[in-house]
């Protein structure tokens, strides 16, 4: 009994500890002086990595998140005679959910990872403490361009995922199952209000992308330098960063469904 | 590795991809007006009741979109709503004794205000008010009032009445099936 309430109580400091570390991280990315000569090419760099690479698998999913929606809509609405509402359904469900969502779950899993395998195997061999020696600032040099390289990719991969959802929305709607472009397009920009549905969901991807990256950037940065350290600090940026995504979508969309 | 050079042009392309998607977004999904306004002027009107009419409803004339609602406010002294509608500045001859009225999209469809032309051979000019202007009408209070005189007046009347609508609807059915 008195061992357990031990446990409970030294694991609510760990937690709180890493809560600060992670704190301390940011502080230190943040909140410095920035060189921009320096940093501008490393970044682009990591929006390369982060952001170039992932276009594949965003833009494959988001075609066919959107020809999925539409096909699922389009059967329901036939029912209730409402076929002809099917673009603002689809533009409205990705643009305001889906887009900012999958696009966040699926850069967690292609790029968060990959930034806290990449970062904690720097660490584990030591890359990081010789970097030091050679009075290279590790975080000038790794951490920081990793961060606002994800912070800037994230937005962009949204957006992107957006369009090429809709556009699925659309062979299928359209193309496929004959209902009329026009209306298809019109009813959508009826209903569709660019900044209280397009714009808000990019804020939220704005959100994702800094929270993702954060979580895989201090997992990778704390790992215990060996190899088991490393497989975790990658699984946990994955179920952190996806669990994180999810419950920050719920907090945001009632803040900005209830006008905070 | 690839070149410095390879990897910005690739983030060079990324980001026009990017700037493509997000102008596909605010012009063909969310028909964007707001950023360059249409050149036009403004008129305005006074309602006593405006009902669900939001800002950049449309503003019609015999159903074609000529302007949208710019803002709503209340007058403090007769509180009367004010109306300021952004009119497009193709249709400049708008006779100045027109009257406004809000109507209803569809029997649950959103408001928007309909211009009826008048004769004058003056036109509505940047600032001008419509004086002769039509509150919209409420659902409710039309039922509200059908429903007080149902009970005060129609009483005999009231089974006739039934016997007409059951056979016009029986009708509508006849014909449907035909």
């Amino acid at each position: 009994m008195f061992t357990q309430i031990t446990l409970l109580g030294r694991w609510g400091i760990d937690t709180l500890q890493e809560l600060g570390r992670a704190g301390v991280l940011l502080f230190r990315v943040l909140f410095r002086f920035p060189n921009l000569k320096k940093g501008f090419p490393l970044t682009l760099q990591q929006i390369y990595a982060e952001g170039v690479l992932s276009l594949l698998i965003i833009v494959v999913s988001g075609l066919f998140i959107g020809m999925v929606v539409a096909l699922q809509g389009y059967h329901t609405l036939e029912k209730f005679g409402a076929a002809q509402q099917l673009g603002p359904l689809v533009a409205l469900s990705v643009t305001r959910e889906l887009g900012p969502v999958v696009t966040a779950l699926l850069f967690a899993g292609r790029a968060g990872s990959a930034v806290a395998a990449e970062i904690g195997l720097m660490k584990a061999t030591e890359q990081l403490s010789s970097m030091e020696m050679m009075a290279v600032d590790p975080m000038h040099r790794v951490i920081a361009p990793r961060m606002w390289g994800g912070f800037f990719s994230m937005p962009m991969l949204t957006i992107i995922f957006n369009a090429v959802a809709i556009y699925g929305a659309y062979l299928i709607g359209v193309k496929w199952l004959g209902l009329d472009g026009g209306a298809f397009w019109s009813n959508m920009r009826d209903s569709v209000d660019f900044h209280l549905d397009v714009m808000n969901g990019v804020i939220k991807s704005v959100v994702f992308g800094f929270v993702v990256i954060w979580i895989s950037v201090f997992q990778g940065y704390s790992a215990p330098p060996t190899s088991a350290g490393i497989a975790g600090a990658t699984t946990r940026t994955v179920v952190y960063s996806s669990l994180a995504v999810l419950g920050l979508d719920f907090i945001l969309t009632a803040m900005m469904i209830g006008d905070w | 590795m690839l070149s410095q050079r390879t990897i910005e042009s690739f983030v060079g392309l990324f980001l026009l991809m990017t700037i493509i998607a997000l102008s596909v977004l605010a012009f063909k999904v969310s028909g964007l007006t707001s950023f360059f306004q249409p050149i036009g002027y403004n008129v305005s009107a006074e309602f006593d009741e405006i009902g669900q009419l939001k800002v950049r409803s449309p503003v019609k004339i015999g159903g074609v979109v000529v302007g949208e609602v710019s803002s709503i406010s209340l007058d403090p002294v007769s509180f009367k709503a004010i109306v300021k509608m952004h009119i497009d500045s193709n249709y400049k001859e708008i006779p100045n004794d027109s009257s406004a009225g809000i109507l209803t999209a569809g029997l649950l469809g959103d408001n928007y205000i309909a211009i009826n032309p008048m004769y004058s051979q003056s036109f509505l000019k940047n600032g001008d008010t419509l004086t002769d202007t039509h509150s919209a009408m409420i659902l409710e209070k039309l039922i509200g009032q059908m429903i007080y005189k149902l009970e005060n007046g129609g009483k005999n009347s009231d089974k006739s009445d039934k016997g007409d609508a059951d056979s016009s609807h029986s009708k509508d059915i006849n014909h449907e099936k035909n």
